[in-house]
């Protein structure tokens, strides 16, 4: 993976020490809150419904061994002793306290890391595959270009006071795992026709009040002109993104008012005198960073799939989980482990410090040393040999961390929502919960098949409602949460957005309303179809009347 | 009745003006305002606590007495005054 050089070292120690003065003055009241808040979310500093919340970026999900301990000192010295994954693919404390921030970026720059552009309206944090470098149907590695992206937007002077926050998603393989399409912008890596890798650039997606599925509007960019084309976008945003109303300020808006077309026009105007500056990308610059992300010293293996079968017929916990939480990896007698944050007894994507210490040293062990974080709020062992899973699955079933889920009905995205957000209108914790108790049957979870819930506690949609194959959206009805249905949504490669069902439930009628729709799609299915095909099929009409009786 | 509720500034942690106009973790000891002149000196003293950096954005919220125990009406102050309502991870 990419190590800091002496420049990103300066930058992010100088950051800490700044910010440490800048926190002693505010604690001595030499500043006040309105001069003070600017510079704490500048570091990933809020202030939440409880407590101050600090967002570390996880680079692209991408993070070492050594990092995840460090993660865990963090959360056991200056926090509750856990930490939550978000959809942004980074990390967030809850209970932070401000005098003790300094202290903590400080050891967390250690192992490079830092909330620097983890608020506020610039570029956040780059968000890529969690299979990057090892999935079987990759193009190229994104994490290079991610990279590349992280090193071009890192406190970029133009684009620093931006209409609105940025937010950039790379995928290199075909299967968007990335959910690029819902993106400010999306690069998408395929082939053209003469057989060369290029992205297509897909601008102005977003999720939110107004959600949108990004336009193409250029389909094949090479690799070459990877950042004069994201700086032209950048700057017609810029100038052209409003500014008199935040919730018309994204990019989406501006796409969709003056139109794909015209959009693409003035990029290309901007593109024409910027395209062969400093920005190119010489090739050995692409090399250079390539080389920080080049593949480990595999073994040569043998397949060892039929083994593995033979153990499942032996433990079905552990056929399950096969099943659900392995990938295949490009490299034979290898595989992808995805560990599942979203046990019954966890809200999606907390952690604790001593299940982030564990899952150091079974990365260590198993997975030459790395991690990734999903936007799903899971993780991944990225590298591990066939004939290590077993025991690594009792390993990590040992400390609650093998719940064979992946892609079911309880590995659920939900927002911290109003059990710890200060934006949100109604709790998403519990109805996750909720919902992963009532499917604790894995023969049931296995049964329903592929599905994806997505919770948001407010039309913010950091859950991302809009895109799960059922949305739920937590709403405030007169002092009362209520929660709001969306069907066939998705973010991958046919991302599409969810339609609403009706009026929506009180709390004690959500998960009921849950189970209604999956038990109407248990009846309605084709042999074979996932529920996201079987409303893409039949509509919302079958669902509705389930849900409402006839109309 | 209404009481004061807003976040320290050093810990950031939520708290409740008392009567002797200092801050308290405990709703139960927080200062009871019966009407709105008593609710108007309550805010007074906040803001001056939040102008003297004490406290960040303190606001009055409206409480009922249930059991002898003070709570908050609105869900939103409820579970910002008891906490998250899902166990912390442990």
């Amino acid at each position: 993976m990419y190590r800091y050089d002496e420049f990103d070292s300066k930058l992010v120690n100088e950051r800490v020490e700044q910010f440490r003065r800048q926190t002693e003055r505010r604690i001595k009241g030499e500043l006040q809150e309105e001069q003070f808040r600017p510079l704490r979310l500048m570091n990933g500093l809020y202030l939440q419904l409880h407590a101050y919340m600090l967002r570390i970026n996880v680079p692209y999900g991408v993070l070492s061994a050594r990092q995840m301990r460090q993660l865990a000192h963090v959360a056991r010295t200056y926090d509750k002793g856990y930490g939550h994954f978000t959809t942004r693919q980074n990390i967030q404390y809850n209970w932070i306290q401000l005098k003790d921030v300094p202290d903590a970026l400080a050891d967390l720059a250690e192992v490079e890391m830092h909330g620097i552009q983890s608020s506020g309206n610039c570029i956040r944090n780059t968000t890529s595959d969690q299979y990057a470098g090892v999935a079987r149907d990759e193009i190229e590695d994104p994490r290079v270009y991610c990279e590349i992206i992280r090193q071009w937007s890192t406190l970029h002077p133009e684009f620093s006071f931006l209409p609105r926050k940025f937010k950039i998603a790379v995928t290199g393989s075909p299967n968007d795992r990335a959910a690029v399409k819902v993106h400010d912008i999306g690069l998408r890596m395929h082939r053209n026709d003469a057989g060369e890798a290029g992205f297509e650039v897909i601008v102005g997606g977003g999720q939110g009040r107004t959600p949108f599925i990004g336009k193409t509007i250029r389909e094949w960019l090479p690799p070459e002109h990877l950042l004069s084309y994201l700086e032209a976008i950048l700057r017609v945003y810029n100038f052209d993104g409003r500014r008199d109303n935040k919730y018309k300020a994204r990019i989406k808006i501006l796409v969709h008012q003056v139109g794909a077309d015209e959009f693409r026009r003035r990029v290309d105007e901007e593109w024409e005198h910027i395209k062969d500056s400093a920005l190119k990308l010489p090739q050995a610059e692409i090399d250079r960073i390539n080389a920080y992300f080049a593949p480990h010293d595999y073994e040569p293996l043998q397949d060892h799939s039929a083994a593995l079968a033979e153990q499942g017929k032996a433990n079905t916990e552990f056929a399950a989980w096969l099943k659900a939480n392995v990938a295949n990896h490009k490299v034979q007698g290898y595989a992808i482990v995805n560990i599942s944050l979203k046990s019954l007894r966890q809200p999606p994507g907390d952690m604790t410090a001593a299940q982030m210490d564990a899952t150091a040293d079974l990365a260590d062990a198993y997975s030459y040393g790395e991690l990734r974080v999903n936007h799903r709020q899971n993780l991944v062992l990225p590298d591990v040999r066939q004939s290590d899973l077993f025991e690594l699955w009792q390993k990590l079933a040992s400390i609650d961390l093998a719940t064979p889920n992946i892609g079911h009905v309880s590995d659920i995205i939900a927002c911290p929502g109003l059990d710890y957000c200060a934006l949100a209108n109604a709790r998403s914790i519990p109805i996750a919960q909720e919902i992963n108790a009532r499917f604790q049957s894995m023969d049931r979870v296995h049964e329903i098949g592929e599905l994806t819930i997505n919770i948001s506690g407010c039309m913010n949609a950091c859950g991302h409602h809009h895109v799960g194959h059922i949305g739920i959206l937590g709403v405030d009805k007169k002092g009362q949460e209520f929660y709001q249905f969306t069907l066939g949504g998705s973010s991958d490669q046919n991302a599409s957005l969810g339609d609403r069902t009706g009026p929506g439930f009180p709390a004690d009628q959500a998960v009921d309303a849950v189970e209604t729709i999956l038990n109407t799609y248990v009846k309605i299915r084709n042999e074979g179809e996932r529920f996201l095909d079987t409303y893409r099929r039949v509509g919302m009409s079958p669902f509705k009347e389930a849900l409402y009786g006839p109309a | 009745m209404q009481m004061i509720i807003a976040n320290t500034l050093v810990d950031g942690f939520v708290v409740f003006l008392t009567d002797d106009n200092g801050w308290t973790n405990d709703i139960g000891k927080g200062a009871l305002a019966t009407n709105d002149a008593e609710a108007a000196t309550l805010l007074a003293q906040a803001k001056a606590a939040e102008a003297a950096n004490v406290v960040l954005d303190p606001y009055l919220i409206p409480v009922v007495i249930e059991n002898g125990n003070r709570k908050p009406t609105e869900y939103r102050e409820y579970i910002r005054a008891t906490g998250p309502t899902v166990a912390i991870p442990a």
